[in-house]
């Protein structure tokens, strides 16, 4: 050791480098409290940028024309924003992929759950994974230059871009997402309620229908409710497959947008910024963010406030 | 007094156990439903893109010919948005969750992050396009950029990184916390030196998870502007780009003209599906590889 060093100097370096640690210490909160408090300051964006552009854009158009019009007519002169056309589209497209999604997703649930052995579920389950993995983009692809050719030939009437085809790949691709979520709900059950079923002699398919699904219902309902959310979210598919019509229609064999495929169709088309055109983007994207916060939280509620505890 | 009528019992019997039996069957087929949609849906896009997939395609330049077209621009950005992607969300994200998980008290704005994380996991990506013209492309004036891009994307896929993080943070046994403490070492020696490398697995998996959530996302960059021309190769965070899906969108949707596009969508398809896979089955094998360690 070098003898320039005696033993008072090493305490006080030591001391020293303590010190640093010290406020080292003390600052890590800080700084970890910065970096957690930007995801509050992301939605605070995302509150912000929407309610700024929307209350502009109601300057210019009446907040009544916009929810209770049935014209669409962004462009040109006498451009008229009703979007009523566009919450059509969202909800029928929401309402064919639900028809797919809640009983696949549910049955696949209550089979992975109940009735299939450790080894098939440790099969089954990852590959139920892969389908939810895959981009939205891909499954566009598919419904547009797969499924919608298919359809035309079983259904003559229907249009190259519907709403039809879009809807049903959409439901595909929520399956995993509810037959999981459910799944999760009903193996939460615990299994003597199951063998006390099994001892009065019920069989499966009656120990599910009257035993799990019912002690299991409030995870099963907040699935249901985050696909929905999840659907009226959705962009790509629909963008890609329905088309850009903005006809107020509620036939499934005709093209139709949904708010999402507006605003890719508007932002793809370089609105000027400060044109009606372009706050209508956010004031569609506004109407598209509230229904899917009440769905998430309508979800959460459902699954806080009906939890059976056991 | 008999209850049951064991002869009425036993003739329903059959019946009861044949609707069992039935139901087991409607919900297996139900359960490979899926299944099958996805095999149809590789064999399709194999079958259509495979041929197209060439040295040429992947190295190319984009082309409106579709003979010449190649998918490297794509890649390259896609390359690049990761780059951006990868490090950002990795901060905050694993940042968020040692905050919430280890220094937090259990209080009003504790619990206001975490209800927000969960709330934010649920907004749709293409809100996130918005915020992201609006805040970084226009606010900021970046431009259609790598980095507008990024951070964009960054923010979209943080819930999914915080809450991975969060449980892998949670999984570390309490007592190698108390024991690193019993050592005299302090909060941030112990977070660092014994929380974070035990889990660094989950964390690692769970960020995998969310880059290729973001690799395989198309809406909020069609939002944020990039456009459908042919731009040089990016070679830095402030160039221009365009990603695979952006590609695939609008080479499917061209396809209405040009019919061999939608060849080279399925092509471009099977490329990004190649490059996901290999990202989850990185994900799966460390996942697998220290499961067993703690």
């Amino acid at each position: 050791m070098d003898k320039n060093i005696n033993v008072r100097d090493m305490i006080h370096k030591n001391k020293q480098s303590m010190n640093i640690g010290r406020v080292w210490e003390k600052m890590v909160p800080k700084v970890l409290l910065s970096i957690a408090i930007i995801s509050i300051l992301t939605t605070i964006g995302i509150l912000a940028t929407l309610t700024v552009e929307t209350i502009a854009f109601f300057r210019e158009v009446p907040i009544l024309d916009f929810f209770t019009g049935t014209k669409l007519k962004p462009l040109g002169a006498n451009a008229e924003f009703g979007v009523l056309p566009l919450l059509t589209g969202t909800i029928l497209s929401t309402i064919i992929a639900m028809f797919v999604a809640i009983p696949v997703g549910l049955m696949t649930a209550v089979y992975l759950s109940e009735y299939a052995s450790d080894k098939v579920r440790r099969t089954l389950k990852p590959l139920l994974e892969v389908l939810a993995g895959i981009p939205t983009i891909v499954y566009g692809f598919f419904a547009y230059t797969f499924v919608t050719p298919i359809l035309r030939t079983f259904i003559p009437g229907l249009d190259p871009t519907n709403i039809l085809s879009p809807g049903l790949v959409m439901g595909i691709m929520i399956i995993p997402m509810v037959a999981s979520l459910s799944e999760d709900a009903m193996s939460s059950v615990p299994s003597e309620m199951r063998q006390g079923a099994f001892a009065l002699g019920a069989t499966r398919l009656e120990t599910t229908w009257r035993v799990v699904i019912p002690a299991s219902i409030s995870g099963i309902i907040a699935s249901f409710v985050l696909a929905i959310s999840r659907a009226i979210g959705e962009t790509m598919i629909v963008t890609i497959a329905s088309g850009s019509s903005k006809n107020f229609t509620f036939d499934i064999t005709q093209s139709m947008q949904t708010m999402t495929a507006y605003i890719v169709e508007v932002t793809g088309g370089e609105a000027p910024a400060g044109s009606t055109l372009y706050y209508s983007l956010y004031a569609v994207a506004m109407t598209l963010f509230v229904f899917t916060l009440i769905m998430n939280l309508l979800a959460q509620y459902i699954s806080r406030r009906f939890r059976e505890e056991y | 007094m008999k209850h049951v009528d064991s002869t009425q019992v036993q003739n329903r019997m059959g019946t009861r156990l044949l609707i069992n039996k039935l139901a087991k069957s409607i919900f297996f087929l139900s359960t490979i439903f899926g299944l099958i949609v996805l095999v149809i849906l590789m064999y399709r896009v194999l079958s259509q893109g495979v041929e197209w997939i060439d040295w040429q395609f992947i190295t190319g330049k984009l082309s409106t010919m579709a003979e010449n077209a190649g998918v490297m621009g794509p890649l390259l950005g896609t390359f690049w948005l990761m780059l951006v992607v990868a490090p950002v969300t990795l901060i905050l994200g694993v940042g968020t969750a040692i905050y919430l998980e280890e220094y937090a008290k259990k209080n009003r704005l504790q619990s206001l992050i975490q209800t927000n994380i969960s709330n934010l996991a649920g907004v749709p990506s293409i809100v996130f396009g918005l915020l992201g013209l609006t805040v970084f492309v226009k606010g900021m004036n970046l431009g259609n950029i790598i980095l507008a891009g990024g951070l964009t994307m960054s923010l979209l896929v943080l819930p999914i990184v915080v809450v991975a993080s969060q449980e892998a943070i949670r999984a570390v046994p309490q007592y190698l916390r108390e024991a690193s403490y019993g050592m005299g070492a302090t909060k941030w020696q112990t977070v660092k030196n014994v929380v974070m490398p035990a889990s660094l697995p989950g964390i690692l998996t769970g960020s995998i998870l969310a880059l290729s959530r973001a690799i395989g996302e198309t809406a909020p960059l069609v939002v944020l502007g990039i456009p459908a021309l042919i731009i040089p190769f990016p070679d830095n965070i402030f160039d221009k780009f365009t990603v695979m899906p952006l590609q695939i969108y609008y080479w499917t949707i061209d396809s209405a003209l040009v019919d061999e596009y939608a060849n080279l969508a399925a092509a471009a398809i099977v490329i990004l599906l190649l490059l996901l896979f290999a990202m989850n089955s990185i994900a799966v094998i460390i996942r697998n590889k220290f499961q067993k360690r703690l």
